[in-house]
């Protein structure tokens, strides 16, 4: 089987969906012939021509808007936004019109379309470059939003994604695009939106994560590991609509969660998934649910962003704190 | 009437300095005292040696990502020099020589590229807004500054700057309408570099120039040589003349050419010929006014070779300052969110705090 890191699975992917159906297409600011600033559309346009994978005017409204046009007429869009920091301008489509096409519509017209975009801190980037921004989406009754952390479920999520017959967000965590490689089938799969993997299986916590802080967390553990603390670790995978089931089961077993993101804190997934939490297990609980997210302030410039960037020590104490309540 | 005399759907565009230096239009050509014509070269070439130097320090791995403006000096300076002191500058992120021509510190500058949002932290009496990197949404906040300072009965205008890509944006054309609409003390100006990362000019738009866009808003609309600060002045001289009268709007299409790489992540070898760069290289906005101060006897080798020292010293100490101050402080991200701070934000802070405390 082939090693991949992140971003050549994206990019494989993109290729192979666009190989096995000819309406799937791809667009977005530098996304054809040059392959987007990331490269994740290498290649597409040299293979499947300009009409199939195209360089958009500079309009994150007309890329999104007009992927629901595509889609409504017949089309598969993906749509790239070159940083997540910048779908704002196209806020309006997907909130106004993209997630509620099928309900205003009573089904008649569905939306299978996929909006991707690099998203997360720790790059070192100038304003705007270092979002987490699925709370926002997550909000949003109509949408379902998709964060993957290996590449194996890059593929298999983006598979899924472009398949549904629902608009996905699907956030890419650009900080890990090509931190490491894993073997990926050659073959099309899918994993399933809404289904969370347990990575680890554990007895006294569960530690929920997704996108680039799962790996944070995989280091925390390390950290830890002369703790005689037994993690089980849970890649959520999808945000929204998010596993109850394997939340809860884990829960029941431990007796202890905590949910690690860097969202803004506020209002943030962690709040919900602590509800679910406290609805579901709440007599097996040991210590309060807790979570440890960005702080309610605009992720800093690089100079001043290691004070809101969440490190395997921080989350090595978190955990350490709630098993110890 | 220069948006009448050079109408851009008559294919004419403004030239005043040509690239050899020479004057194609002496009847056109302004009096600007020698002062500022020298203010205006050292701003140039400040905003030159200081690009080089950015490039240099982020190879260094000292600097981080960084937008170079190489060739797009006189389209900056050129038009800045045409204003006020009073008047206001609205940029986007890639006008660092004009900024410098307003006022604005290097130090400042090359802290915000340093990753430090105090470089961002400029003399409000400067009358420059902060860097801003959503394409095309500062045009809104010029409209609106122009507004203001009309209802208010202040004589002044508001210069906002564009890139050729963000005239594609929704932005851009609310702004240009909404300016009109009130018949606004606004100058819109496009760098039309010719690239928006790898999209070239003739991705964006169908129209044949960016200046025929103005057609459409009721606005003078003109095509001026961005490599030339004699035109870039006047133009904008006429643009603000207009506004002061109450005639509102206008839109300075300047071409010009990034000679550097979108940023400093950027590869332009994959997009774009080496042909065309030598073509621009040739078209130096420096070059020309270099030959223009000399044959006004404002200048000369001597002259450039040790200002061009001076400059290389002076940028290259203000940014070892700079990076004296590794970090920013832990309260500093904090304390800007609100006047005060909320109960919950400073729980947050304070959490964090006694995190940092007990594991040190
Ligand atoms: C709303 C938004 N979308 C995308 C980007 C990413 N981006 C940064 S610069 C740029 C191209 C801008 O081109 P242009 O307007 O011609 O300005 P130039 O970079 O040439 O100065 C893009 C797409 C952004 N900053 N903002
Ligand atoms: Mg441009």
């Amino acid at each position: 089987m082939p090693l991949k890191t992140i971003l050549s699975a994206i990019n494989s992917t993109l290729d192979q969906q666009m190989e096995k159906d000819d309406t799937v297409i791809s667009l977005g600011e530098d996304a054809g012939f040059e392959g987007g600033v990331f490269r994740a559309t290498k290649g597409l346009q040299q293979k499947y021509g300009k009409e199939r994978s195209i360089d958009t005017p500079l309009a994150e409204s007309a890329i999104i808007g007009g992927a629901l046009g595509m889609a409504v007429g017949g089309l598969k869009p993906v749509a790239e936004i070159q940083f997540s920091g910048f779908v704002l301008p196209g806020f309006n489509q997907i909130v106004a019109h993209v997630a509620r096409f099928r309900n205003r519509t009573r089904g008649t017209y569905t939306l299978p379309m996929v909006i991707r975009m690099p998203y997360g801190g720790g790059i070192r980037a100038l304003e705007h470059h270092s979002e987490s921004l699925e709370s926002i989406f997550g909000h949003i009754p109509g949408l379902k939003v998709v964060i993957p952390s290996t590449p194996y479920d890059a593929k298999g999520l983006l598979t899924a994604a472009i398949k549904d017959p629902d608009p996905v967000m699907y956030f890419e965590p650009k900080r890990i695009y090509r931190a490491f490689k894993q073997e990926v089938p050659d073959e099309e799969y899918s994993v399933p939106i809404g289904k969370a993997k347990v990575l680890k299986k554990g007895t006294d916590i569960t530690v929920v994560a997704w996108g680039s802080l799962v790996r944070e967390t995989v280091k925390a553990m390390e950290l830890l590991k002369d703790e005689g603390i037994s993690v089980e670790l849970i890649d959520l995978r999808t945000i929204k609509p998010f596993d109850k089931e394997t939340i809860e089961k884990s829960v029941k077993k431990t007796g202890r969660f905590l949910v690690v993101h860097e969202a803004y804190k506020t209002f943030g997934p962690g709040a919900e998934l602590i509800s679910t939490v406290n609805v579901k297990a709440f007599l097996y609980l040991e210590a309060p649910p807790t979570r440890l997210t960005g702080h309610d302030i605009t992720i800093p410039l690089p100079k001043g962003e290691h004070h809101f960037i969440i490190s395997p020590e921080r989350i090595a104490k978190k955990i350490k704190d709630v098993v110890k309540f | 009437m220069l948006t009448k005399k050079f109408d851009p759907l008559k294919g004419k565009i403004l030239e005043v300095l040509n690239h050899e230096g020479k004057i194609v239009n002496e009847k056109l050509e302004p009096k600007i005292d020698d002062d500022k014509l020298l203010k205006m070269y050292k701003s140039m070439l400040l905003g030159r040696i200081a690009d080089t130097k950015a490039l240099q320090f982020q190879r260094q791995g000292r600097m981080l990502t960084y937008a170079p403006i190489k060739g797009q000096e006189a389209t900056q300076v050129g038009s800045m020099a045409a204003l006020s002191e009073t008047d206001w500058m609205v940029p986007a992120f890639r006008e660092m020589a004009g900024m410098l021509y307003k006022g604005a510190s290097l130090k400042k500058l090359f802290l915000y590229w340093y990753g430090n949002e105090e470089g961002n932290n400029l003399d409000k009496s400067l009358k420059i807004l902060p860097i801003s990197v959503p394409i095309a949404s500062q045009l809104n906040h010029a409209s609106g500054i122009a507004y203001a300072r009309k209802l208010l009965k202040k004589e002044e205008v508001v210069a906002g700057f564009v890139g050729d890509g963000g005239t594609s944006q929704g932005e851009f054309h609310e702004a240009l309408n909404f300016s009109a609409v009130f018949d606004l003390p606004t100058i819109f100006i496009i760098q039309n570099n010719q690239w928006a990362i790898s999209t070239p000019r003739s991705s964006q738009t169908k129209a044949e120039t960016l200046a025929h866009k103005a057609i459409g808003y009721g606005m003078p609309g003109i095509q001026v040589d961005g490599n030339d600060p004699l035109a870039m002045y006047i133009a904008t001289e006429e643009a603000k003349k207009r506004a002061l009268k109450g005639d509102g709007p206008t839109l300075i299409e300047a071409l010009t050419y990034r000679l550097g790489p979108h940023t400093t992540s950027d590869d332009p070898t994959i997009y774009r010929e080496d042909k065309e760069v030598s073509y621009w290289e040739e078209r130096d906005p420096l070059k020309r006014f270099k030959i223009y101060l000399e044959n006004k006897d404002l200048w000369d080798d001597k002259k450039e070779e040790k200002q061009r020292k001076e400059y290389t010293d002076f940028v290259t100490k203000t940014f070892k300052e700079i990076e004296k101050d590794k970090f920013v402080d832990l309260e500093e991200v904090f304390n800007y969110t609100y006047a005060e701070m909320p109960k919950d934000l400073k729980d947050q802070l304070d959490d964090y705090k006694s995190y940092l405390k007990e594991v040190k």
